[in-house]
């Protein structure tokens, strides 16, 4: 239990470290470590838990480290605060850091340059992370591939909220499998 | 408490609690906050809570903030957990979820399209964001190593080949 409590902990803490971009761009590498390093979840239960953190309040990246924690320890809360705890410990170790003595250090030469190769690599692994998402245990025929793309058009051009589309997407599931 | 999707969301309320209604910083610290927030490692609404409680009244007001924002997504998921694992294999659920599923990649998808847009679809932006994509999806590199040989290539790069840096 405490090798696993770690492994949580270290887990948690590189995708905190890493996770340029925001909660979308640290998907792909939740998924890479919990899914294809650790195999804590299957690729399905990770979708499901993106759903369930895209539905409800809060930032991704601390809804999936408290599920995937409680989860990976066979329903443990002490795996859940562990895993959250984690991925906070290097925003708020980075950003005392940059409070107390670089307040400008996004003008700093390198930092600058680093960020403008950084934000668009960010935005690929975003990207990866959906196309990791299309495979067979989440599209099973050409109902998954319709409702993705009405999703998609409703999302991206209508505007609709993620809630709504998340709430009709299971609508459409339910009456179609 | 009352953001759904994730860090991006978040941006107004932040403001509108942090900066018009309790006046805890001014304008400027809040555009100048969010740039930092956007840049540094870690969910943006973490480094936000950091910055402001830091701001206010120092590492007493950071964990303050920290907790605040933490607790109720804690909360909240966690007996979402509960709940959810116990009716995991019931098949209505089953059926629900085969159908958000392919809905959940369409709602990443929009962000990157959108993220494209914000950056004018530069020639530049597409070729990294392609080959990060790749290199993840269809190569198994994992993403961090993506990200910092990213960072390391645009230092090399702004400093000693583009003089216009």
């Amino acid at each position: 239990m405490l090798s696993l409590l770690i492994q949580l902990f270290i887990t948690f803490f590189k995708i905190g470290l890493f996770g340029f971009g925001g909660g979308y761009a640290m998907l792909s590498m939740i998924q890479y470590e919990v899914v294809d390093n650790h195999q804590w979840l299957s690729i399905k239960e990770f979708t499901d838990i993106i759903a369930i953190s895209q539905s409800t309040p809060g930032p991704i990246a601390i809804n999936s480290a408290t599920y995937i924690g409680y989860t990976a320890t066979g329903g443990n809360i002490l795996g859940s605060a562990v895993a959250t705890f984690a991925v906070c410990l290097p925003s708020i170790i980075i950003m005392l850091i940059v409070c107390r003595f670089f307040l400008n250090f996004r003008k700093n030469k390198y930092v600058s340059a680093a960020l403008k190769g950084m934000t668009p690599a960010a935005i690929g692994l975003i990207a990866a992370a959906a196309l990791m998402l299309m495979n067979n245990n989440n599209f099973t025929d050409y109902k998954s591939v319709m409702i993705c793309v009405i999703s998609f058009i409703l999302a991206y051009f209508f505007k609709v909220g993620i809630i709504k589309i998340i709430i009709l997407a299971g609508v459409f599931g339910y009456f179609l499998f | 408490m009352f953001t759904l999707g994730g860090g991006y969301v978040m941006i107004p309320l932040i403001e509108k609690e942090v900066v018009s209604k309790r006046k805890w910083i001014n304008n400027d610290e809040f555009t100048e906050m969010l740039t930092l927030a956007q840049s540094a490692p870690g969910a943006i609404a973490i480094n936000t809570a950091v910055f402001v409680g830091y701001k206010i009244h120092g590492t007493k007001g950071m964990l303050a903030t920290v907790l605040g924002t933490v607790i109720p997504s804690f909360t909240i998921i966690l007996l979402v957990a509960i709940f959810f694992t116990a009716i995991e294999n019931n098949e209505t659920i089953e059926r629900i979820f085969c159908g958000i599923r392919p809905a959940v990649v369409a709602l990443i998808a929009v962000p990157v399209v959108n993220m494209l847009k914000n950056k004018g679809f530069k020639i530049n932006v597409i070729i990294i964001t392609v080959m990060s994509a790749i290199a993840v999806w269809l190569l198994g590199i994992s993403p961090v190593i993506v990200i910092v040989i990213a960072g390391i290539c645009s230092i090399i790069y702004n400093t000693f080949i583009s003089k216009q840096c």
